[in-house]
């Protein structure tokens, strides 16, 4: 299992052994209590809101928008259908907590999508899931019908007169359907191209019907926010960001993997519970939310907590956690280039800024990168970044941006050095040696 | 066109969508298709579009759109790798270098024999567990470092 570590966890607690994902499990841990609290109390929508909005759990997707606010958008008036849609489609390089929490307590997440679809009286919903992680997919269908089985689903669910079905949908293979109309237009059977907003979801979503999209470790956390109360539940974390967070850790450390902190933790803490620096090198740099968010050099990381105020602060964002270490082996240009060439390959295509944009922004620093730099090639970078950021429809033209200013800003002389030099300023062989492949050390 | 098992598989599927929208069950079907067959011909889309009742050229825009869909046939084996900036950092890009010396082949290309197809892919969600790699979609396969890719190309014989 690849969840590593906790510092007073709430979301992984007691996942230990191979059956921690039944339901049987689950229950012992008290799982669905919050449930079955919520439907024999009778408990009011807007209470199960508030006590959301107190928690000021915040998105943990990537945008960090406050859940409970993106609830109360619902029109709970409106009389037709109405569906809630899980979003783990977990696609964005260095992150992989989502995977964790669905093979390891999948229940979790249904548990919260239950009472999510009872707060804003959604009658149907689905869980739009990573295309290559099979395994994932197949045990929370597994999930479903052992929840099914068990009354949790479906019709008049443990009597109470509530109908809630769930699905499973197999995304395969676009990153881009993780932003959430284009995953909306994917679960309607189409090119995963994002829409134009307003209107938003909440107005006009799946099927053109009030929509409410949430990710995976934001339903996982809501059952934990109704048992504890909110405003527990936020002191757990910090002001302003409630709770613990899981960080999916990668790149240049002993043990990359899950990490469970309470937000606010610092960064050093949580980079020597990942088991400190791969063969004691120093850090470089550190992307700390994922790899659309810019990247910080090591100094400035060194002194973040990880929370969303706080990276913030530090130029970047916290994003979906996934907490990308580079050490003193790395080349950035030749990181930065093989960033860019992801979202060129992953644009859909359908705004030009982004689909033409991301094509130079890749090939003006391939050829940095490949000793064919030219003088006026950062100015470059910086003009196509420009003309990009703000004129598409949705964020991946800026989250293809980001990377390239940040990394031009920050290593601005490692790239100067590729272009007058034409070659790399840290050595070929210590840049292998650095990957760990071929078992060398520096 | 299709098998009477994977006629079943797809209709599981339908069932999970609106009765008026079919048309959501088309990326599984095009999935079970090519499970099925090893690739997505252009006669295996237009079964699985008029299957579901909609347009051909709309089903072949989600075949064409979504990397795992296959438009040409591959290799009895389809080894993905990760060359993402997380999976490069503890040797993804080494291992598709490693791949292509003991196979050959480039990405995108299949042994002479047919066996293998190497394709470079994008972040499989399981950075963590780096290098990473998938085998026909399904079997993602971890920490890839030479001893472990000597053994799975074994497996392949």
């Amino acid at each position: 299992m690849a969840i590593l570590g906790a510092l007073n966890p709430m979301l992984t607690v007691g996942l230990n052994g191979d059956k921690a994902w039944r339901l049987d499990d689950y229950v012992k841990r008290d799982g669905y209590s919050a449930l079955k609290k919520i439907l024999a109390g009778k408990m009011p929508q807007d209470q199960v809101i508030n006590e959301v909005k107190k928690s000021v759990l915040r998105g943990r997707g990537g945008a960090g928008f406050p859940t409970g606010l993106k609830w109360s958008f619902m029109p709970r008036a409106f009389s037709g259908d109405k569906y809630l849609v899980c979003n783990s489609d977990e696609g964005e390089p260095g992150t992989f907590k989502d995977r964790d929490i669905l093979l390891f307590n999948p229940h979790s997440v249904i548990e919260g999508m239950i009472i999510a679809a009872y707060a804003m009286g959604a009658a149907r919903g689905y869980n739009y899931i990573h295309g290559e992680v099979w395994e994932v997919y197949t045990r929370f269908e597994e999930a479903l019908d052992e929840a099914l089985a068990a009354g949790l689903l479906g019709k008049n669910i443990l009597g109470s007169g509530f109908d809630f079905e769930l699905f499973a949908h197999h995304g395969y293979g676009a990153y881009i359907c993780g932003e959430e109309t284009a995953l909306l237009e994917s679960i309607e059977g189409k090119k995963g191209q994002p829409r134009f907003k307003p209107p938003f979801p909440a107005s006009f979503g799946l099927y053109g019907k009030p929509t409410t999209i949430n990710n995976t470790e934001t339903f996982a956390a809501i059952p934990l926010i109704m048992n504890l109360g909110g405003e527990a539940y936020l002191e757990s974390g910090k002001a302003n960001n409630g709770g613990t967070k899981l960080f999916s850790v990668s790149g240049h450390v002993n043990r990359p993997g899950n990490y469970e902190i309470p937000l606010g933790t610092p960064f050093p803490i949580l980079l020597e519970m990942a088991g400190g620096m791969r063969g004691g090198r120093e850090l470089k740099g550190c992307i700390p939310g994922g790899s659309s968010s810019p990247v910080v050099p090591a100094s400035i990381m060194m002194d973040c907590t990880m929370d969303y105020d706080s990276i913030s602060k530090a130029g970047s964002m916290l994003g979906s956690g996934a907490v990308i270490v580079m050490d003193e082996t790395t080349c950035m240009v030749k990181a930065l280039e093989r960033l860019s060439f992801f979202y060129y390959e992953e644009s859909c295509g359908q705004c030009t800024p982004c689909r033409e944009g991301t094509n130079w922004l890749y090939r003006i620093v391939h050829r940095i990168e490949n000793g064919q730099g030219r003088a006026d090639d950062l100015d470059l970078l910086g003009s196509v970044t420009t003309n990009i950021m703000g004129r598409t429809i949705c964020a991946l033209g800026d989250a293809a941006s980001m990377p390239v200013q940040s990394f031009v800003k920050h290593f601005r002389d490692e790239f100067a050095y590729h272009i007058e030099h034409k070659k790399c300023l840290v050595p070929p062989d210590i840049q292998r040696a650095g990957s760990g492949f071929f078992k060398a050390t520096v | 066109m299709l098998t009477t098992e994977s006629l079943k598989k797809i209709d599981r599927e339908i069932a999970k969508y609106p009765p008026e929208q079919k048309q959501s069950a088309v990326m599984a079907a095009l999935a079970i298709a090519q499970e099925e067959q090893g690739w997505l011909s252009s006669e295996a889309i237009e079964f699985v579009a008029n299957h579901l009742g909609m347009a051909p050229m709309a089903a072949y825009e989600v075949a064409s759109f979504y990397n795992m869909y296959d438009l040409k046939p591959v290799g009895k084996y389809k080894l993905t790798v990760c060359t993402n900036l997380p999976c490069m950092l503890s040797g993804g890009v080494d291992a598709g270098e490693y791949l292509k010396q003991k196979l050959g082949i480039g990405f995108n290309e299949t042994t002479p024999d047919g066996r293998i197809t190497l394709k470079e892919g994008e972040c499989m969600g399981a950075c963590g567990d780096a290098p990473v790699m998938l085998v026909n979609n399904r079997r993602m396969c971890s920490t890839m470092l030479p001893e472990q890719i000597d053994k799975l190309l074994a497996e392949f014989e």
